[in-house]
């Protein structure tokens, strides 16, 4: 038969040889690849210590955003809930009361938000379904525990703190091509509804 | 006029050696396991145990306690006498062995003569085989208590197999006997001192290279090591005769394992590699220095033994059932009868017989 590459090898079945038979030589030279690679570098990487490299784009922990006073982002629309394909996120609406606009800054405002780590496959879709600008994935890695219940993360730890200098830089995951898209204003879905303004775009863009 | 308390050494010398022995056997092979898994990564590019303590140099403590508090499972149907007394005969045959071995060069204490080495019976090669053959029975006897089938697959196998190379190796054992003429351990320690005298080199590896061979080969499958690790084969047996065991009695079929390791790596430096001799031993003149830099030549002599037994087993995979008992029973055996044959007929024409 004709070998369709030359890649394959004649098998045969001859004896093997006393030498052979007694498996010295061949082990003999096994030990000796096995030693070279004794004091090689090792692959290992320490993980909490040391960590991998990652991707620019890579999408971890997600973080509830303030806006630039600390007021919460996040209007409980439940348009990232529905965009999940895994359904780990669930939240409870509440309205906002008077003297909390500093805290909030829609009328309605998620009194619970809760996203389950362990379902979350890290699509990153709430991040594009939301319209507030609230939601992002980061890349923080998400740390394993003990309990299951431990990995439904709360407000609690969603949340970035108030104060300016905590606050979790969500600028630095983005491709360029989305910060290029942020820089226009005209394209923000989460800028206060100005009637002239968008009067304007859309003047312009007729 | 000996002061007291050396007339209490010299009483209770056998026994306060004899804990010595026990201690450092116990120690070592706590060790081997940390650096059997230590060795393993290296070996494949990995940074093995570095968790417990700096460089996880606790992990053999960690180990022993969880194997400690593990729950301690007897299996109903199990012959419940039978099913401690393995474990136990495993740990016991593989600690009594090291009572025959020379660890070093006579001690000189208050003016007397102490030798380093518990019982120094004349035929203390005789006793090393004989205890290693009821080692077998450890094996052999938890397969069978436990009524698991497995199990006893694992223990049939265990057993044929160290019977096979008990053979192999007693013969080149005789061999060996022949050369040194003598049974007795320290005799054949003795006979090796130096490196080199006028004629040849004094180890007996130098005198018969295959004898070593061959018993390295033996030991490898006496001690259950890869590449003859069949009776606990993962892959086919779920976990071979100790299927069954659980808790620190699981501990002591693992442990006895690296203590016979250690024990039969001890017996190779000492019947091949000359034990606690070492080139220009002779220029050392205080008895008590020569005794210290003789049992640290025998113990990295049998470091190094050990070293070459984890080197063998993260090398190669282990052999067919069928591969290890033609290798034991067409090739060894055979090649141990010509190696004695040859031997003698040597030993006969240059007039050493
Ligand atoms: S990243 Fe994807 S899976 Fe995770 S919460 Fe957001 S939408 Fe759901
Ligand atoms: S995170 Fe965004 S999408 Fe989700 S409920 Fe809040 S505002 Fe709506």
């Amino acid at each position: 038969m004709q070998a369709l590459t030359n890649r394959s090898k004649m098998v045969s079945n001859k004896q093997m040889t006393f030498l052979e038979r007694l498996y010295l030589v061949s082990i003999f030279k096994g030990m000796l690849i096995t030693i070279s690679h004794f004091l090689k570098k090792k692959a290992t990487i320490s993980y909490p210590e040391k960590h991998r490299p990652i991707s620019s784009v890579y999408r971890g922990q997600h973080v509830l955003k303030r806006d630039e006073n600390g007021a919460e982002r996040c209007t409980a629309c439940g348009l990232c809930a529905v965009a999940c394909p895994a359904e780990a996120i669930t939240m409870v609406a509440a309205e906002r009361k008077k003297g909390e606009e500093n805290l909030y800054r829609e009328e309605k405002y998620a009194a619970v938000y809760e996203i389950n780590m362990l379902r979350c496959i890290y699509c990153g879709l709430c991040e594009e379904a939301c319209p507030k600008e609230a939601i992002f994935l980061t890349d923080r890695i998400v740390p394993t525990e003990f309990e299951r219940g431990d990995l439904v993360y709360g407000k609690d730890i969603l949340v970035e703190p108030m104060e300016k200098s905590k606050r979790i830089d969500v600028s630095k995951r983005q491709t360029p091509d989305v910060l290029e898209f942020k820089t226009h204003s005209e394209y923000a879905h989460n800028q206060l509804w100005d009637p002239k303004k968008s009067l304007q775009t859309k003047k312009q863009s007729h | 006029m000996t002061p007291l308390i050396a007339l209490f050494v010299f009483h209770w010398y056998p026994l306060i050696l004899a804990i010595c022995v026990f201690g450092v056997s116990l120690g070592i092979a706590a060790y081997s396991t940390y650096f059997e898994r230590k060795i393993a990564a290296f070996l494949q590019d990995r940074l093995g145990p570095n968790r417990a303590g700096p460089y996880g140099i606790f992990q053999p403590l960690a180990d022993g306690l969880k194997m400690f508090m593990k729950e301690e499972i007897i299996p109903n149907v199990s012959n419940k006498f039978l099913f401690i007394l393995g474990p136990s005969i495993g740990m016991f045959t593989s600690l009594i062995t090291g009572a025959v071995i020379p660890w070093g060069p006579n001690i000189r204490y208050h003016g007397e003569s102490l030798p380093l080495q518990v019982a120094d019976v004349n035929i203390g090669v005789l006793y090393l085989l004989g205890v290693v053959s009821i080692g077998v029975y450890g094996v052999m006897i938890g397969g069978w208590a436990s009524n698991n089938k497995y199990s006893l697959i694992g223990a049939l196998r265990a057993s044929s197999q160290m019977i096979s190379y008990e053979v192999a190796m007693g013969i080149s054992v005789v061999t060996l006997i022949m050369i040194t003429g003598s049974l007795s351990t320290s005799q054949i320690a003795a006979e090796q001192h130096g490196f080199m005298n006028e004629h040849w080199l004094t180890w007996n590896f130098f005198k018969n290279p295959l004898t070593f061979f061959i018993f390295f080969i033996c030991a490898l499958a006496e001690t259950n090591r890869t590449p003859f690790d069949l009776p606990e084969c993962e892959t086919e047996l779920v976990g071979g005769y100790h299927t069954e065991y659980s808790s620190m009695k699981l501990g002591f079929y693992l442990f006895a394992e690296y203590v016979n390791m250690f024990i039969s790596s001890a017996v190779m430096s000492l019947f091949f590699f000359g034990g606690y001799n070492f080139p220009w031993m002779d220029k050392i003149h205080d008895p008590n220095m020569l005794a210290l830099a003789g049992t640290c030549v025998m113990f990295a002599k049998t470091l190094f033994f050990i070293f070459v037994f984890m080197w063998i087993r993260w090398t190669i995979p282990r052999f067919r059932y069928d591969q290890l008992m033609n290798l034991g029973w067409k090739i060894l055996i055979p090649l141990s009868v010509i190696n004695l044959v040859a031997t003698g007929f040597l030993l006969w024409g240059t007039g050493k017989l």
